[in-house]
């Protein structure tokens, strides 16, 4: 999967959960929580559907790598590319 | 119900703040609590002077009162003084304003060091004091500040921009809001009033029945309701922390709420200021990885935190703690809905201490019904009443309430009235009040059930009000939200079983004609409602039907939506008049 896809991917993904953010509004680099109002619960749901779209483990130690919506998607870019390589 | 009984060891019963639960209870006068307090020099009572004043004066000034951490980590230490000076500058700035006793002040913060400094200030001033949870949206939020007369706001800029600024014109009481930070127009800069404000304030002659804090509550029907609670709040806030959290000087105590909810008032900022405690609070979200550096790094004495959390700590795999340890952890306690036995024996395996639930309510404004450090824990249990409080097991019928005494009847749990933190009123609300009380007791709206050993076991709630990660939602505020959407004809909202949050906010919607149902539709619901209600309140889930199941009356019958998706028996269906399809 390109970075581009898997951009889409979480776009899509958080569109289900918080349908009102626009994803080009919020700050890349802020915490997701915060910048689109979703509590910790809509989060782990987001990292667990985005975990199973990619069957990927997503382990709960790297959720720090995961809290902006830059690092989301570099953290499941990076480990697309394994599991492909 | 669990068979496994965790016996306490002798010695750790002994070194307990109540090494002895029955002796307690047949010592304990509330008078003698009331005694312990400082009071105010004309027999006034106020809590923030319990809190601040009163321990500095027991000489506790150099002590840090408050260990803030920052999101990016930065900690912030307030000692008793320095915070007490804080909360005088915030008492003089209101006076400043012309803000009166009996005024109520709100609040919508994330945890910052200012939420503290109003709250504590706002109580000094002789004010009433309203925080509000900041994962709220507007509607929420207006419903709050119209019930209370909101006449001053203290926020944020981005909090005012996203939840305030559109609803202002409706609030014609709220003459100031005040901003923690940044610059927004029609809103006043906090930091240079605090700034030219005096350090020093005498605190308001308030009496102990005089209106400190105003917390709001859900009920199945109507408006949020405010419970209003009083100074002699306080009096009940030391005694149940000391019993049933353990609580004492020199403690370092985390309380993972938010002020927002009325545990982390009562037990984030009253309780351990009162009894004199190191008290952390931390801005961040949760993150299980960051509260097991914070435990281990910090070597957090007395923790007490909710369900939910505990529940995503043990998603999160025991592994996750490494090499931390907890060598000073002597005390988990947990509130918000009943912990389950699992979690309360993994808190055995995994801290070698069992999670000490606890029941209370925001009408309660205290802990009711508890596990002690000196009781054995059945798991699974509320365990037992603080000593003070009577409770007991109640059927209410139309010739009146009877006490239910054999053990296991499962009946409606009631409270003896006349506990210092009772609530006083809803506010204008007497009939919704006075309904709460009946034949001598206090009507939780909580099924329980009562072993034979005295110990309290959470049967399930005995109206519709949903219970989610620990916060009650009233199903019609969320109701009403999604009714405003154009494409809503009807809509019925229940709690569904999560393993993580207890419950979730699932909405049953039939649409107006000229509306098809499909995926684009479901999210723009769910975007109209998050927009309106904030994350904590909007639903979860939105499902669509042609028609919802109703009375003659035109009652959406949520018990039956609820009883149809839990697969449960549909119990009496007289009253159904139109069927769901």
């Amino acid at each position: 999967m390109t970075k581009d896809d898997i951009e889409k991917l979480v776009r899509g993904e958080l569109a289900r959960i918080a349908p009102d953010i626009d994803p080009d509004a919020i700050d890349r680099d802020g915490d997701l929580r915060e910048e689109c109002d979703i509590d910790s619960l809509d989060f782990l749901n987001l990292v667990t559907a985005l975990g199973k779209a990619l069957s990927m483990p997503m382990p709960e130690a790297d959720y720090p790598a995961m809290r902006s919506l830059n690092g989301l998607v570099a953290y499941l870019s990076r480990g697309s590319a394994a599991s492909a390589g | 119900m669990s068979d496994t009984t965790l016996r306490k060891e002798p010695a750790a019963a002994r070194a307990a703040n109540m090494p002895d639960y029955r002796e307690a209870v047949a010592e304990f006068s509330w008078q003698a609590e009331r005694d312990a307090l400082a009071g105010l020099s004309d027999g006034g009572l106020n809590i923030a002077h319990e809190a601040l004043d009163a321990r500095i004066a027991a000489g506790l000034g150099d002590v840090p009162a408050l260990r803030w951490f920052g999101r990016d980590g930065t900690e912030i230490i307030f000692t008793y003084a320095a915070l007490s000076r804080e909360a005088n500058r915030f008492a003089n700035v209101l006076a400043s304003l012309g803000v009166r006793p009996g005024d109520t002040v709100y609040s919508l913060l994330g945890r910052v060091p200012g939420l503290y400094f109003a709250a504590l200030g706002t109580l000094k001033s002789g004010a009433v004091f309203c925080p509000m949870f900041s994962a709220f949206g507007p509607e929420p939020v207006q419903a709050r500040m119209e019930i209370g007369s909101a006449r001053v706001l203290v926020t944020s800029a981005a909090l005012y921009r996203r939840k305030v600024r559109g609803i202002r014109g409706r609030l014609p009481d709220l003459a100031h809001v005040l901003l923690v930070d940044g610059e927004e127009e029609g809103c006043t800069a906090l930091a240079p009033l605090m700034a030219a404000a005096g350090d020093t304030f005498r605190t308001a002659p308030t009496r102990p029945e005089d209106p400190a804090l105003l917390h709001f509550t859900s009920g199945t029907t109507g408006r949020p309701k405010g419970a209003l609670h009083v100074h002699e709040a306080v009096v009940a806030h030391r005694a149940t922390a000391r019993l049933a959290l353990d609580l004492r000087p020199g403690d370092l105590y985390w309380c993972t709420a938010d002020p927002g909810w009325v545990t982390g008032t009562s037990y984030g900022i009253i309780a351990p200021l009162v009894i004199g405690v190191t008290m952390i609070v931390d801005e961040a979200e949760f993150d299980p990885d960051r509260w097991y550096d914070m435990l281990a790094r910090e070597e957090v004495t007395v923790w007490y935190t909710a369900p939910t959390a505990i529940r995503m700590l043990m998603r999160a795999g025991a592994e996750l703690i490494g090499k931390r340890r907890f060598p000073k952890l002597r005390f988990m306690a947990s509130v918000g809905e009943p912990l389950n036995p699992e979690a309360v024996l993994w808190g055995q395996e995994v801290f070698g201490m069992p999670f000490h639930d606890n029941w209370w309510q925001t009408e309660t404004g205290g802990i009711m019904i508890a596990n002690y450090a000196s009781m054995d824990v059945k798991p699974g249990s509320m365990g037992k009443p603080l000593p003070g409080i009577e409770a007991g097991i109640v059927a209410v019928t139309e010739a009146g309430v009877k006490e239910l005494t054999k053990p296991q009847a499962i009946g409606e749990l009631a409270l003896r009235p006349g506990w210092p933190s009772m609530m006083r009123a809803y506010l204008h609300e007497a009939a919704r009040y006075q309904k709460c009380f009946r034949d001598g007791w206090y009507l939780s709206g909580d099924l329980a059930m009562r072993d034979s050993d005295g110990y309290y076991w959470f049967v399930g709630r005995g109206d519709d009000v949903i219970k989610s990660a620990g916060h009650l939602i009233g199903p019609f505020e969320v109701e009403s939200a999604l009714i405003e959407h154009d494409a809503v004809a009807e809509v019925g909202v229940i709690g569904i079983p999560d393993e993580t949050a207890g419950e979730i906010v699932k909405a049953y919607v039939a649409l107006n004609k000229g509306y098809e149902p499909n995926e684009e539709l479901e999210r723009e619901l769910l975007g109209h409602a998050r927009k309106r209600l904030g994350p904590a309140v909007a639903p979860k889930a939105i499902v669509f039907r042609q028609n919802l199941p109703k009375t003659r009356s035109g009652k959406i019958m949520r018990r039956l939506l609820k009883a149809r998706e839990l697969g449960l028996p549909e119990g009496d269906i007289s009253t159904l008049e139109s069927d769901e399809k």
